[in-house]
């Protein structure tokens, strides 16, 4: 085997399903052949816990809190997309102020989420310092989150028809210090991740996504952006409030003039809308109008009209990882939907991954996945199988080969 | 602070963490924990990459079917004594998935829990709470 063919041999390099530094658990196969990646396969499944199933079993109201669960960090996304499905196939008129609500959560969310990819993406490039700088910012993220829903992750916020709690007048001073704390921020969040010579060698020409590629595979949310595609929820069939409030697509671009669509121009979108975020929130706080917080306050009899509901509703939302789909389909007959679907956003980030990390070292395969803000872990151990043997290669090893690429390219 | 914890301790506690198919939620609770605002690693608390160099497992969700035999593997590489924290309701009851066909969980079912951290997700604080008597634990066991 080492002999004659060991020069063309490829290996195959399984990753997963457990790792520590992601979250979720999900599992790779590479191709191999020496340090380049040849091909790149992904298999689902490990984190299937059948919750539309569940919900098929409960009733609207229950499925909120079940959406909630999906992902921990979408926590509003999903339960404003199933929300908004429900009301789509009820014809429920969700009050205007509750419509602002949800924008001013969701865009708070959005800042949560891109925070802390931040950080996990400096984390990959073995930049533990900015990790935690990120996540110290993030905290004051959630403090308000904490002040304005009364939890840190899972918010509980949203309802059928409406929202749970309203942003009061009082409120609003504990608003602006956060948003303020953020824009003064803002730049040194941008020096760090877009001046740095050490994210910019890791980052630039790294994990390209072509405009076609990106195209072809449907790639949702910042990572299609940063190839120049033209795509958000928010602006092309504007949802809740955002038809009202001023903003636009965000692509690499508006920032730097040319759009690359690899891993620096991931950055520069997802930075851009923390930005964007903050100023959706202050239109919001500007231009809120008073009124009711649900449609329909009394639960029971809400349930009851579902039960007579026949028909089917969809529900898009721009969640911070891109767009997310939820369907559902009454029949009439009970208030459990007959079916639930849900697609969300990170599904269609995945294929991209594979033009993504082709042709790529084994050291950029944890940056240019965490690039994808993917909502799901991958390795914490590699096995390298050579012709049956076996080499163990643990999370460790693989971030430890990552952070001396950055020494290399520091030298 | 728990019961019976001495006021110094003979050795830093290494934990490993593992996600058996949660929803996020208490994952980045307890890398939050680990951040500056609870910073636990001025404790000496810290996440390690390999079970082998841990002391405490650190496990979060309902326990997938798939994802059952890794969870052993992972508890039977811990080196002895250890300590297993279950982290957040879906671990502990099942939570909103109980009823659900794939769950094996919950997780006590299928290897030994020490400390149980109830909340959907718990506060950073409850976490490291539970980590200080998962501690109080494996003192006592090197006492022995
Ligand atoms: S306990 Fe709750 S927050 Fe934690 S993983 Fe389970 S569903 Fe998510």
């Amino acid at each position: 085997m080492k002999s004659k063919e060991a020069t063309k041999t490829t290996y195959r390099l399984p990753i997963g399903p457990i790792h520590p530094a992601l979250k979720e658990p999900v599992m790779f196969e590479f191709e191999i052949d020496g340090e380049r990646i040849v091909d790149a396969d992904v298999y689902l499944g490990q984190v299937h816990r059948a919750i539309e199933w569940t919900g098929m079993r409960r009733n609207p109201i229950q499925i909120l809190y079940l959406a909630e669960r999906i992902c921990g960090i979408c926590s509003i996304s999903h339960p404003i997309a199933f929300a908004r499905a429900v009301e789509n196939a009820m014809d429920i008129e969700v009050p205007a102020r509750a419509d602002y609500i949800r924008v001013i959560q969701g865009e708070l969310e959005r800042i949560c989420s891109h925070v802390l990819w931040a950080g996990v993406a400096a984390h990959e490039i073995g930049f533990d310092s900015v990790l935690f700088l990120t996540w110290q910012m993030r905290e004051k993220a959630l403090d308000l989150t904490e002040y304005l829903t009364g939890n840190r992750i899972t918010k509980a916020i949203i309802t059928i028809g409406g929202v749970r709690r309203d942003v009061t007048k009082d409120q609003l001073p504990k608003i602006y210090e956060t948003l303020n704390y953020f824009k003064d921020n803002f730049e040194k969040l941008r020096h760090m991740f877009l001046d740095d010579k050490t994210f910019k060698m890791r980052s630039q020409g790294v994990g390209v996504l072509t405009k076609k590629d990106a195209l072809e595979l449907c790639a949702v949310g910042p990572t299609t952006r940063a190839s120049g595609v033209k795509k958000d929820v928010r602006v092309d069939q504007a949802y809740c409030a955002y038809g009202d409030l001023d903003f636009d697509y965000i692509t690499p671009d508006v920032l730097t003039g040319e759009v690359n669509g690899d891993v620096y121009d991931r950055i520069i979108v997802r930075l851009l809308e923390v930005k964007q975020s903050i100023d959706l929130i202050e239109q919001c706080i500007d231009k809120m109008p008073s009124g009711e917080l649900v449609s329909e306050p009394k639960i029971p009899k809400l349930l009851a009209t579902i039960k007579k509901t026949k028909g089917e509703g969809f529900g898009r939302y721009e969640a911070p990882r891109g767009e997310c789909v939820h369907y559902v389909k009454f029949t009439g007959e009970s208030d459990h939907p007959y079916t639930w679907k849900v697609r969300a956003s990170t599904y269609n980030n995945i294929l991209p991954w594979i033009p993504m990390l082709k042709g790529e070292q084994i050291a950029d395969i944890p940056l240019v996945a965490a690039s994808t803000d993917p909502c799901m872990s991958c390795t914490n151990r590699v096995a390298i199988v050579d012709s049956g043997k076996r080499y163990e290669m643990n999370k460790e090893e693989l971030h430890r080969l990552s952070v001396e690429k950055t020494r290399r390219l520091m030298a | 602070m728990a019961k019976g914890l001495p006021k110094s301790f003979k050795k830093s506690l290494w934990a490993y963490h593992i996600n058996s198919g949660s929803c996020n939620g208490c994952d980045i609770e307890i890398i939050a924990a680990l951040c500056p605002r609870y910073d636990v690693e001025r404790f000496g608390i810290k996440l390690v990459g390999s079970p082998r160099h841990a002391d405490v497992l650190l496990i979060t969700g309902p326990v997938t079917r798939q994802m059952v035999d890794k969870v052993k593997r992972v508890y039977e590489q811990i080196p002895d004594p250890k300590a297993v924290i279950c982290v957040g309701n879906c671990g502990n009851t099942g939570d909103v998935f109980y009823e659900s066909y794939n769950l094996v969980g919950p997780i006590d079912n299928i290897i030994p829990v020490d400390v149980y951290v109830i909340g959907c997700p718990p506060r950073p604080e409850a976490i490291i709470n539970a980590v200080a008597k998962a501690w109080v634990k494996l003192e006592t066991l090197e006492a022995k």
